[in-house]
């Protein structure tokens, strides 16, 4: 009876690898979630692609150039009070991120606790957080490209390619943050109006938190390769 | 009279079964698995931090970036993102795709290291 399970299980009943079959087998919906959480999945998968893709473009560049590459310890460097700390500013950028997403979590939770204030006023902290993070990136480029030099094909300090990897691979996270951002705002409007409770889910937010989420994961990966490198 | 009171009870019946169920109502976790997360990403970003500050070296640098890195990834997905209190279905509709990515990272290495060493070859040496 047990390898019928695969066969006339019905989706979302059986556990483990049985279940797995009878999920994709079921002829009907694959996955028992929200329609939203399944897409927004798919998106972030496709979205990992994208920056995998830029990810490793920056590694074959890395690889093959034979100039040295610019020392991104010193490069990221802060000077505070004489003293060069080094990726200070990154490490605040990091930091400010990971809060964000905590916050963004806690909100999820008041979501579905039903608790508007608290749920719009994280999600606003979330926003609050993730525009503060795209400002010091921009003050991170303006420092990049006015005094150190930096341009996307050559900079003074060695390989040419350093400012195309930089610029295109922060950027376009930079671009995710800010997208962000307006997304929560939109959103968090729509949960302190009440549009969720005549919905009768608050399922929405959380799909929102998956984005969010999604941004911070990228950090975590762009800050191993490109910055601690 | 009659009727109001039955579709009133019937509202409240709903209004209770959206409200009470947990998984019916989506993920939904006791508050201090998120707390303690959020600490554990803010010690390891700080010891990725540490690695760079103590400049260390060699491959004990790429073992704890690597690991330090994957550790908070793994976190971010699981709890954050729910990943671990979802259908298998889905785990590995989301999670299998991206190992394809590790074939393009190996062919991108040996086609960097390729072009390397003609350049090496061609102009410095």
């Amino acid at each position: 009876m047990a390898q019928d399970a695969s066969i006339t299980g019905q989706p979302g009943t059986v556990e483990g690898l049985d279940g797995v079959v009878a999920d994709w087998s079921g002829d009907k919906q694959a996955f028992p979630v929200p329609w939203g959480k399944a897409m927004m999945w798919i998106f972030l998968l496709s979205d990992t692609f994208i920056f995998s893709c830029f990810l490793t473009s920056y590694m074959n560049v890395r690889i093959s150039t034979t100039a040295t590459w610019p020392d991104p310890s010193k490069v990221f460097a802060l000077n505070i009070g004489g003293h060069e700390i080094p990726l200070l500013l990154i490490a605040i950028m990091t930091m400010v991120l990971i809060t964000s997403s905590g916050t963004m979590a806690l909100a999820v939770n008041y979501g579905y606790r039903r608790d508007r204030a608290k749920t719009t006023a994280l999600m606003l902290a979330t926003a609050a957080l993730g525009l503060s993070f795209v400002g010091m990136q921009a003050f991170e480029w303006t420092n990049l490209i006015v005094h150190e030099g930096v341009r996307p094909w050559g900079n003074p300090m060695g390989a040419a390619q350093f400012g195309s990897a930089f610029f295109m691979i922060t950027g376009f996270h930079g671009l995710h943050v800010s997208a962000g951002v307006i997304y929560l705002a939109v959103i968090a409007r729509r949960v302190w109006t009440g549009f969720y409770d005549r919905k009768g889910s608050y399922e929405t937010v959380e799909v929102t938190g998956l984005y969010w989420h999604f941004v911070d994961l990228v950090w975590v990966f762009i800050f191993a390769f490109f910055y601690l490198w | 009279m009659n009727d109001v009171t039955a579709s009133e009870t019937a509202h409240e019946h709903k209004a209770l079964e959206t409200a009470g169920h947990g998984h019916a109502e989506g993920q939904q976790h006791p508050l201090g698995i998120y707390l303690w997360i959020w600490g554990l990403l803010f010690v390891f970003s700080t010891f990725s931090y540490m690695v760079d500050y103590f400049q260390l070296h060699g491959l004990l640098r790429w073992t704890l970036i690597i690991l330090f890195m994957l550790v908070k990834a793994g976190l971010i997905v699981a709890i954050f993102m729910h990943m671990r209190w979802e259908r298998l279905a889905l785990k590995f509709a989301i999670l299998i795709p991206p190992l394809a990515l590790l074939i393009l990272i190996g062919l991108m290495a040996i086609e960097g290291m390729h072009t390397f060493i003609t350049r090496w070859g061609a102009f410095v040496r």
